[in-house]
């Protein structure tokens, strides 16, 4: 899980200035000319209600990534490497651009504060995380499973949940 | 406990005889009874966390406390899948709605994960089963931002083409549900009529209906069939005829107009707020068509308009659908005109097959042919989101690569799954015989809601 090496990646357009390391206070990357900001936990809600003020009117989307099983090589030199990573994709429709906010989230404490207040659309996409990933909105309404079933174990989307079969029973062949 | 335990309700959270190993593994946990159903359920049954417009339905809700819960769905033929509704109803008007999902679950981000990026649009193009060509596309497109492949110009037109008569299609499909929906029934038939009329052009070009895996990571998986000019013409020349049919049938009808309009309505704060695109957020009158604002393929270079409502109600859902048939017609014949010759896949080795004739004659043919299709191709660390204007909003998809031959992480943004959260906000204050007008306007596709 360690990435000590900065992002340097050759399929970026080459820019006439060297692209900022701090952005709006937070680490910034530009992977492919898409601007993607690395703030940490405790700036998330800060930093999207000041974002939002700045015309990143719609919060498009809220994932997660499990990267237990990929040491990531592009992230910023100051953001430290954690498990998990919740991805929030804005758009700014005047600016006609989007932009990302990967948050590490560490696996002995998946926690994220919510979105909820600042972009209510985020409520169902949060319970989804959620639900297949594990990690935790504090603050969010009403928490709960939201695609798999109440009784369901585990959170699918993390790497270390089995992809699992389900028995099929052929003609003549001995049951399970 | 033990697993013959009678009484299902009594059964702890956890289930405690079972090895941890087994019950992440999803087979073994579909075969197990459901009865550790516990208590958590029976709350939500209850309605005691219906969320969404709390605070307004706090304000007008009756003195006496007598609200009646009601289920609709998940098999009510309305709810176009297995979208099931909580209703909390005070005499006849909504007051809360909670929207249940998940019934259309099958992990389809896990096996994204399983397969290589040749097989992906296998898997993308089954979510939203009514434009299934834009998930191929979005799909394609994002592992292509990651491999950094330009693509032919025809190859960019065929998708053009396609997403278009993909567009038709599945807004004649919203048109027919949405008046049989309403109780007119002879529209669904016409509808139904139009749409299966694009399905043939679509498996003459592709060679299936739905789920067709024609657009593949670096191009399309064949060039267009002999003839494809004179058969989609056709097909074109026969729309605006019955587009007018319909503005006879439904547009124009007192009845219709009275069932929809003011009905369900949205401002564009409201829409912004809850993340809703496409159709639901042109109708409240703001402009945003990523065909438009943000161009992908060449959708910068054909002329056409987008449409917007006014009052964000239904009518102005159906009234924008009904007119986008004819902005989709517009480009498509732009397409007929304009498709440039050359190739309908990149060169680029990495990526495409050989050709078939090569494989007869060239051993590295064959065997270039056996990695791709074994191995898969190996796509550049990294990760990336690329979206397209569905029918129904802007569709993302989110892909992260570790290097090697399947998406280490594949996530679809469905417009349908973010879209269904207005309808709490649609509902309140309607009336319960309205609640099917407004989720037939939201025109939710329940496969790629659940994915």
């Amino acid at each position: 899980m360690s990435a000590s090496e900065p992002t340097t990646d050759e399929s970026v357009a080459p820019e006439a200035d060297p692209a900022p390391v701090l952005d709006h206070g937070v680490p910034v990357s530009h992977p492919r000319g898409q601007r993607v900001l690395h703030p940490s936990r405790e700036e998330l809600v800060g930093l999207v209600a000041t974002l939002r003020d700045e015309g990143w009117l719609m919060c498009l989307d809220v994932t997660a990534v499990d990267y237990l099983a990929h040491p990531r090589t592009d992230l910023p030199e100051s953001v430290a490497p954690e498990r998990f990573e919740v991805v929030v994709t804005l758009i700014s429709h005047t600016e006609r651009q989007r932009l990302r906010l990967r948050v590490q989230v560490p696996e002995s404490d998946p926690t994220v504060p919510t979105l909820f207040e600042l972009h209510p659309g985020t409520e169902a996409m949060e319970r989804e995380v959620y639900d297949l990933f594990g990690i935790a909105f504090t603050g969010h309404p009403d928490l709960t499973r939201i695609l798999l079933p109440e009784d369901w174990h585990g959170h699918p989307l993390r790497k270390d949940h089995a992809v699992g079969s389900i028995p099929v029973q052929f003609k003549d062949a001995p049951s399970r | 406990m033990t697993t013959t335990d009678p009484n299902p309700t009594d059964a702890p959270a956890e289930p405690g005889h079972r090895a941890l190993a087994d019950l992440t593994d999803e087979g073994a946990q579909e075969m197990e009874p459901r009865r550790f159903a516990g208590g958590v359920e029976v709350l939500r049954e209850v309605g005691s966390v219906l969320r969404m417009s709390e605070a307004e339905a706090g304000a007008d809700a009756p003195e006496d406390g007598e609200t009646t819960i009601i289920n609709m769905g998940p098999q009510h033929p309305s709810t176009h899948g297995v979208l099931r509704l909580m209703l909390e109803l005070d005499g006849e008007t909504v007051l809360r709605t909670k929207p249940v999902i998940g019934y259309l679950h099958t992990g389809m981000e896990k096996t994204g994960e399983q397969l290589t990026y040749l097989q992906g649009g296998t898997n993308t193009t089954r979510m939203d089963y009514a434009s299934p060509i834009f998930n191929e596309l979005v799909f394609a497109l994002a592992a292509e931002e990651l491999l950094g492949v330009e693509l032919p110009p025809r190859a960019t037109w065929i998708r053009m083409l396609l997403c278009e008569l993909n567009r038709l299609t599945s807004h004649f499909l919203f048109l027919a549900t949405n008046g049989m929906d309403l109780g007119s029934s002879s529209m669904m038939i016409y509808g139904w009529r139009e749409r299966e009329e694009g399905l043939r052009i679509l498996e003459s070009i592709t060679g299936l209906r739905m789920n067709h895996n024609f657009i593949r990571v670096g191009g399309t998986a064949a060039d267009l069939p002999d003839g494809w000019q004179d058969r989609l013409s056709a097909y074109l020349d026969t729309l605006p005829a019955r587009l007018e049919e319909y503005e006879v049938l439904m547009t124009n009808q007192p009845i219709w107009r009275d069932r929809l309009q003011g009905v369900g309505t949205i401002s564009t704060e409201e829409a912004l707020a809850l993340g809703a695109t496409g159709p639901i957020l042109r109708s409240t009158g703001y402009a945003w068509d990523l065909r438009r604002e943000m161009p992908y393929l060449a959708y910068d270079e054909v002329d056409f308009d987008v449409i917007v409502g006014t009052y964000g109600d239904c009518f102005d859902r159906y009234a924008i659908r009904l007119n986008e048939v004819r902005e989709s017609i517009k480009i498509l014949r732009q397409c007929i005109e304009r498709m440039p010759a050359g190739d309908y896949r990149v060169q680029d080795k990495k990526v495409t097959p050989p050709p078939r004739a090569r494989i007869d004659e060239s051993m590295e043919a064959l065997i270039h042919h056996f990695k791709i299709f074994t191995e898969g191709f190996k796509v550049p660390e990294g990760e990336a989101y690329v979206a397209v204007e569905s029918p129904r909003g802007e569709l993302g998809c989110y892909l992260v690569s570790d290097g090697s031959s399947k998406p280490y992480r594949m996530h679809i943004r469905g417009p349908s799954f973010v879209n269904l959260q207005v309808l709490p906000h649609l509902m309140h204050g309607g009336l319960i015989a309205d609640a099917v007008a407004i989720i037939s306007s939201v025109d939710p596709i329940m496969g790629e809601v659940d994915r």
